[in-house]
């Protein structure tokens, strides 16, 4: 008989030493040079951080590749961020910039810390997920193939800029909560497989899965219809009765949305907002989705004030300005009409023109 | 051009940032699913969909979750990836390893998969991506021989996740990596076997910058804060500002309350403790010369979700403070009321939010047994359609 429920390693047994030494004693950090970052303890213990890009998909020889450096400068041991980056923690300081000068040679980026983009959160996309609209994985290459300047602190940003990417609204990837997001959307009625869906289909629980009650019985064909005045898309019927497809290659696209934040820094967490309802969803390269993100960065470094993150930025200025200067069109799919729509209507006087 | 014939997706091996394309092919170097992979996808660029199909339980022994069952949708042509499940495994909090813990995993892969995974999965886990129905059970069993266990999926507790908390940062006012192990360690059972409505995720955070984004990417959010007075070093203040720290413009006008003063004359950095609400930012500012306080324990939020399917949540607050001490009875208990009541008036696919959405937040808390206080909503309602119960008549208002 197997084991079960022993849970994962236990951390203790992965932090480097020094780590545990100082463990709850950290008191300060300093951020010597792009993508390093120096933590001092009480003790008077320094680790240094160095942290780097990855592609998140990886094969197990760039995993050994990184045990190797991990080994030859850590003492055998490597972390990653919560936005998948690698931290190398170096214990001897003499050791920072040999392993800095041998991610150069490799081609590693070092970056991803202070005011610019760190590593971009996302989603499965082709590479493994069944209702991808998109690959997140190629979105995330073209975009910070663009943008890398910002991950390595060749050119700084008013503040950190957090980019996340999902490939369809489930928004699986932070999308939510970020500075700038890429989603995934659809834009027509969902197909049925009627004769597919009176044998696997249960009509009850996929009535009940719509948000917005736009499904209703079809005893006829013991399937369902799905009302198009008020179906917006939301696949989650597709994912109650496998009869249902919200794909569609033609019309399927995506949207940008801005201004997101989960940290409670002078501002509360914000959601964030829809900026660009739809753009081609154009591989390998994806040119307007890159380009529109540019906009968004550049727009939004030339103008906020020094600390500000993006949502703040648009807070201070106004969404009607935000459209102006990013030279964004304002439309009709902007207004919600969904949950809590009223909410994000204006009730004040004050604007600008 | 090499010899997989994948134009479209070549074009993304060039550019400075780090290739997936790169390595799908190092590993469909050795791995005949990670040449078939390379193959599929290449094929959704080229007409713009996916190809796998829906549906497909598979797993483990003893176990509910774990595996996500996957199916290519044109088997024929790309057999290597007619079936390509991937393993949620659990990763260590905090996301730290040995390279000896990474290799042995990398050599159970190598074995039974692709040679492909993510480090990490947005919830937390490492997903091995990419193995045979019939190697499942002999992957898991050598994935435990080496201390891995798989992390949760479906209407289950899911991987916990934390930011690094303790480990290196000064701004931890609780224990991360610690709460979130125990945590894991005590629901193995909630994790591994599908109960509840819909997916639970907790995640914490060692103070409100919220690295972990648990506000936002969590059912149960546990953010680190202090309930005391922030430290000051006024020598470390001088420093900042003498190299060069805009102190009116970069800190104090940039405090949400009004809270500091800045006295330019005699170099002193003020606060009024009761008027700070602990946002980080002036710590944020200068960490090396102002501190989180003494007193510190966290603040719970619950219903963070993205936007499957009434729509995109912030967690609210639940718990204002609660002490985070091994063993963490209280929140575990806590948990258990949460979950209990979910699992008994949640409709199926309904997360905890969309409960407290349906049912009220007052009545929420009456079922969890937790008191209402002011710190739960940003303001009082402002219609006056109250629910009364005969018994509350005769209290005159009175509790």
């Amino acid at each position: 008989m197997a084991k079960t429920d022993f849970g994962p390693p236990h951390y203790r047994d992965m932090l480097p030493p020094l780590i545990a030494e100082n463990y709850g004693k950290w008191r300060y950090h300093t951020i010597p040079q792009p993508g390093v970052l120096k933590h001092f303890s009480e003790s008077g213990a320094v680790i240094t951080s160095v942290r780097a890009a990855s592609p998140r998909l990886v094969s197990t020889d760039f995993v050994r590749d990184l045990c190797d450096i991990a080994d030859k400068y850590c003492d055998g041991h490597v972390r990653f961020t919560t936005r998948h980056n690698i931290e190398f923690l170096v214990s001897d300081e003499s050791r920072v910039d040999p392993l800095l000068a041998e991610l150069a040679a490799k081609n590693y980026l070092v970056g991803g810390v202070g005011h610019g983009i760190s590593n971009i959160v996302h989603t499965q996309g082709w590479i493994h997920c069944k209702s991808a609209v998109t690959d997140a994985s190629g979105l995330v290459k073209s975009v910070m193939d663009d943008l890398h300047d910002y991950y390595t602190g060749k050119r700084t940003l008013p503040a950190k800029l957090r980019i996340a990417v999902a490939c369809c609204v489930n928004m699986c990837g932070a999308c939510h909560c970020s500075d700038i997001a890429i989603v995934g959307i659809h834009r027509k009625l969902p197909e049925i497989d009627h004769e597919m869906a009176s044998k696997v289909c249960e009509i009850r629980s996929t009535v009940a899965s719509c948000p917005t009650g736009a499904i209703r019985p079809n005893p006829k064909l013991k399937s369902i219809d799905i009302s198009d005045d008020k179906c917006m898309y939301c696949g989650n019927c597709g994912a109650v009765c496998p009869a249902i497809n919200t794909m569609d290659p033609e019309t399927d696209g995506l949207s940008i949305w801005v201004g997101g934040k989960v940290a409670n820094a002078r501002t509360t967490p914000q959601l964030s907002r829809l900026a660009i309802p739809y753009l081609p969803n154009n591989p390998p390269r994806w040119p307007e989705v890159t380009e529109a993100v540019r906009n968004l960065v550049e727009v939004w470094g030339a103008r906020a004030k020094p600390g500000e993150r993006f949502g703040e930025w648009i807070g201070r200025i106004g969404w009607e300005r935000f459209f102006d200067v990013t030279g964004i069109a304002f439309t009709g799919k902007h207004i919600d009409d969904f949950t809590h729509a009223t909410a994000s209507f204006r009730t004040t006087t004050q604007f600008r023109f | 051009m090499d010899k997989w014939n994948t134009p479209l997706l070549d074009e993304l091996e060039v550019g400075d940032w780090p290739s997936f394309v790169t390595e799908i092919k190092r590993a469909a170097e050795k791995s005949d699913a990670a040449a078939d992979l390379l193959r599929q996808v290449e094929r959704s660029y080229l007409d713009n969909t996916g190809h796998w199909k829906r549906g497909g339980v598979v797993g483990v022994r003893g176990y509910g979750g774990g595996v996500v069952g996957r199916y290519s949708a044109l088997p024929e042509e790309y057999p290597g990836v007619r079936e390509f499940h991937s393993l949620r495994v659990n990763q260590p909090a905090g996301f730290f390893y040995t390279t000896k813990k990474l290799r042995e995993l990398c050599d159970v892969w190598d074995q039974y998969g692709s040679r492909l995974m993510n480090l990490h999965g947005s919830t937390g886990d490492i997903l091995l991506l990419g193995t045979t129905t019939e190697n499942l059970q002999p992957c898991f069993d050598a994935l435990s021989e080496i201390g891995f266990d798989l992390g949760g999926s479906g209407a289950a507790i899911r991987t916990l996740s934390c930011c690094v908390g303790e480990a290196r940062c000064e701004h931890a006012c609780i224990d991360t990596m610690d709460i979130t192990h125990d945590l894991t360690m005590h629901f193995q059972n909630e994790l591994h076997r599908p109960s509840f409505p819909y997916k639970f995720k907790i995640k914490s955070s060692g103070c409100p910058n919220d690295c972990a984004a648990a506000s936002a990417r969590s059912d149960l959010a546990i953010i680190g804060l202090w309930r005391d007075t922030l430290e000051i070093d006024q020598a470390g203040v001088g420093t900042y500002v003498d190299d060069g720290l805009n102190m009116f413009d970069e800190v104090i006008r940039r405090c949400p309350t009004w809270a500091l003063e800045w006295d330019a004359k005699e170099g002193q950095l003020r606060i009024n403790a009761d008027d700070c609400v602990h946002c980080m930012h002036c710590i944020n500012q200068m960490p090396k010369a102002l501190h989180v306080g003494k007193e510190r324990g966290a603040a719970l939020l619950i219903g963070g979700k993205a936007p499957v399917v009434k729509g995109a949540m912030i967690g609210w607050v639940l718990v204002p403070f609660m002490k985070m001490e091994p063993p963490y009875t209280e929140l575990k208990e806590l948990i258990v009321k949460i979950t209990d009541f979910w699992a008994e008036n949640g409709r199926p696919r309904e997360r905890v939010a969309e409960l407290v959405e349906r049912m009220g937040l007052a009545a929420f808390l009456e079922g969890i047994g937790i008191a209402p206080c002011a710190q739960m909503v940003s303001a009082p309602r402002s219609n006056p359609y109250v629910f009364w119960r005969p018994e509350e008549l005769e209290k005159h208002g009175e509790d």
